[in-house]
């Protein structure tokens, strides 16, 4: 059973190849990749099932065992992560199907969609720090796919600013790699999480360091995250969100996932991180209010969250990344709802920029529902998910006497529900100015969104979800968060020993 | 590890820094260039001795292979991403006649609002604060 694991990589390469086979036929091309990530969703629940019941899921690539070949892990942090993001990738491929702008105009579409979920996956199942590489790789290499498939002025434009940034990031990956392995002699993370130990005390700082700035440049942090909202509203709406709903993400994975296994206890940036996770929230919600367009709002928002997660992180403790994990788990899809919403008021008004649409409330009621949720549940209002997973954040904070980085948080979300209200203002309230007075939301226009709608519409309902689950789901984060607070089980599992 | 070897790396790396930085793509993807073929000396130095053979010699102490193979991996990756970047600078250069990196516009036109607000209040006059700007049609002309 244990090679199931393989399924979640594999199966979207098949799916992708496929697509290429069929692309004459945009029907069979969604019928394949709809199809694919049902599989992947179905068999990542099983697994986070699985996992959580039996232990850690490990496999060995060509049956070589762990320090030389590849390891495969699926333990209840990766699996977690790999059903919510199999969850979005799917009900984004829907509402691209709906919306038919970048899915309808081009062949390669669904192929390069598929690779992404593949590296996506394959980033969270490794347990191969070059293999990691290699996944960022293929999933960075499809993003710049998509964030330039229209081929637009400012397409290509924005779509420059995040090529070389992502490119120049993976030259550092490259370069810890290097010195990784000069210095160990090994590249697998369970085999490293020992060798790191016995290095000399600068070395292993020198390699903490080093991997936050290389993650930290994909996760967005503080001096690091200029390049986001500059380039993410530029895509078509369904890649914005798939790209803010999980890349960044999986950026903070691996930031997580190499800070707590590969770092040795009294090496860990504790203070470092808790100081970066309060600028970037500090950062990334100026940034929003300062703004005009409502993808621009957001994109500043997913800067500003980051913080809430590298905060629970930096706090290391079981309650801070249990925290830390709740947050993501509600982030992916609150942040993958509000982006879609984003694009149903772009579809339906025509322009994002709040001075230019206005009155959604009452024309189209639904969207603007579809809005306020996910809103309010990003600023933190109980009883939604994010009140849910902040309240755990804080607490675990309070708990480890880190008041002022607990204060700022919560200063942090009050700005956010003021930059939200600013959205819901423009947006939903008032009147629409359109050129020459002319009304820009007339309904039907683009004809009725509704294959859009029902997407934005289940995620929303699964964040309501996350908020009612969220007893167990807490409990289940915290034995993840155990597990990562316990390096040895790990390598026990995947080194056999 | 040899010295040479290592002085060809920071070189490398000196150059395709300074190259990223420039404005043009062009010299963009040249910087890039030249820091992967660093990253990729770094990787193949992480073998350790110089002057061992690839192969099982008759002393049977041979090079570690592993470094090679994650060397032809990233040298495969780079080579890749180079020419979608390549590829990129072309689409730009047909679109706007210009490969130039430029800034972000939204964040000039941000900039330039509040720049005319301060004018303003300068002036004594007074000004609406919010989202008065309605140049949103002419956001390609913005200058800095």
């Amino acid at each position: 059973m244990n090679n199931l694991i393989v399924l979640p990589v594999a199966l979207p390469l098949i799916g992708a190849a496929v697509c290429i086979l069929v692309g004459k036929s945009r029907t069979a091309q969604r019928f394949v990749s709809i199809a694919t990530l049902v599989a992947v969703a179905a068999i990542a629940v099983w697994m986070v099932i699985d996992v959580d019941a039996n232990g850690t899921l490990v496999t060995q690539a060509g049956g070589w065992r762990a320090p030389i070949g590849i390891s495969l892990v699926a333990d209840r942090f990766a699996a977690m992560m790999l059903v919510v993001s199999a969850i979005v990738l799917l009900a984004v491929l829907v509402y691209a199907v709906g919306q038919r702008d970048a899915e309808g105009n081009h062949v390669g579409f669904h192929p390069v969609y598929l690779v992404l979920s593949a590296g996506v996956a394959s980033s969270f199942l490794t347990g191969d720090l070059f293999n990691l590489f290699v996944s960022f790789e293929v999933m960075l290499t499809a993003s710049y796919v998509l964030i330039t498939l229209g081929g637009s002025k400012a397409q290509v434009r924005a779509g420059m600013t995040y090529v070389v940034i992502s490119l120049l990031a993976s030259t550092l990956f490259l370069a810890a790699l290097a010195i990784t392995y000069m210095a160990t002699g090994t590249v697998n993370m369970a085999d490293l999480s020992g060798r790191i130990a016995e290095l000399p005390e600068g070395l292993r700082s020198a390699l903490g360091l080093l991997l936050i700035v290389v993650f930290g440049i994909k996760a967005a942090l503080f001096p690091l995250y200029f390049w986001l909202p500059d380039s993410y509203p530029t895509a078509p709406s369904p890649v914005t969100a798939v790209f803010a709903g999980l890349l960044t993400k999986v950026g903070v994975y691996a930031i997580i996932r190499s800070q707590t296994l590969l770092i040795p206890a009294p090496d860990r940036a504790g203070t470092v991180l808790l100081v970066v996770a309060a600028l970037t929230m500090l950062v990334g919600v100026f940034g929003a209010i300062s703004q005009n367009d409502v993808k621009r709002v957001l994109s500043f928002h997913i800067v500003s969250q980051i913080g809430y997660m590298i905060m629970g992180l930096g706090l290391f403790t079981v309650a801070g990344l249990a925290g830390a994990l709740l947050y993501i788990i509600h982030h992916i899809i609150v942040k993958t709802t509000l982006f879609l919403t984003s694009g149903l008021i772009e579809h339906t008004g025509g322009t994002g920029r709040l001075a230019r649409i206005g009155g959604i409330a009452r024309r189209l009621p639904v969207l603007a529902a579809l809005f306020l949720l996910p809103a309010l549940s990003l600023a933190g209002i109980p009883p939604f998910s994010g009140f849910v997973a902040k309240l755990a954040l804080v607490s675990a904070g309070l708990d480890s006497g880190q008041y002022a980085v607990v204060a700022i948080s919560l200063v942090v979300s009050l700005f956010t529900l003021f930059s939200m209200t600013k959205i819901w203002a423009g947006a939903f309230w008032g009147e629409s100015h359109g050129d020459n007075g002319t009304d820009l939301i007339v309904e039907g226009r683009l004809g009725t969104p509704r294959v859009m709608t029902l997407a934005t519409g289940s995620l929303a309902a699964l964040s309501i979800a996350i908020a009612i689950a969220s007893g167990p789901l807490y409990r289940f984060s915290e034995r993840a968060a155990d597990d990562l607070l316990h390096p040895a089980r790990y390598v026990m599992e995947v080194m056999g020993r | 590890m040899s010295l040479l070897l290592a002085f060809c790396t920071a070189t490398l790396f000196s150059f395709g820094t300074y190259l990223v930085l420039q404005r043009r793509l062009s010299r963009i993807v040249i910087g890039v260039g030249l820091l992967g073929h660093g990253a990729n000396l770094t990787l193949m130095l992480s073998a350790g001795e110089r002057g061992r053979p690839v192969f099982i010699g008759s002393d049977g102490d041979f090079t570690d292979p592993l470094p090679q193979a994650l060397a032809l991996t990233a040298i495969v990756i780079t080579f890749g991403v180079t020419v979608f970047l390549l590829a990129l600078a072309y689409r730009s250069w047909v679109v706007s006649h210009d490969d130039e990196v430029e800034d972000d516009v939204e964040d000039r036109l941000i900039a330039s609002r509040l720049a005319a607000e301060v004018a303003t209040d300068e002036n004594g006059e007074t000004h609406e604060a919010g989202y008065t700007d309605d140049s949103a049609g002419h956001v390609g002309e913005v200058q800095s």
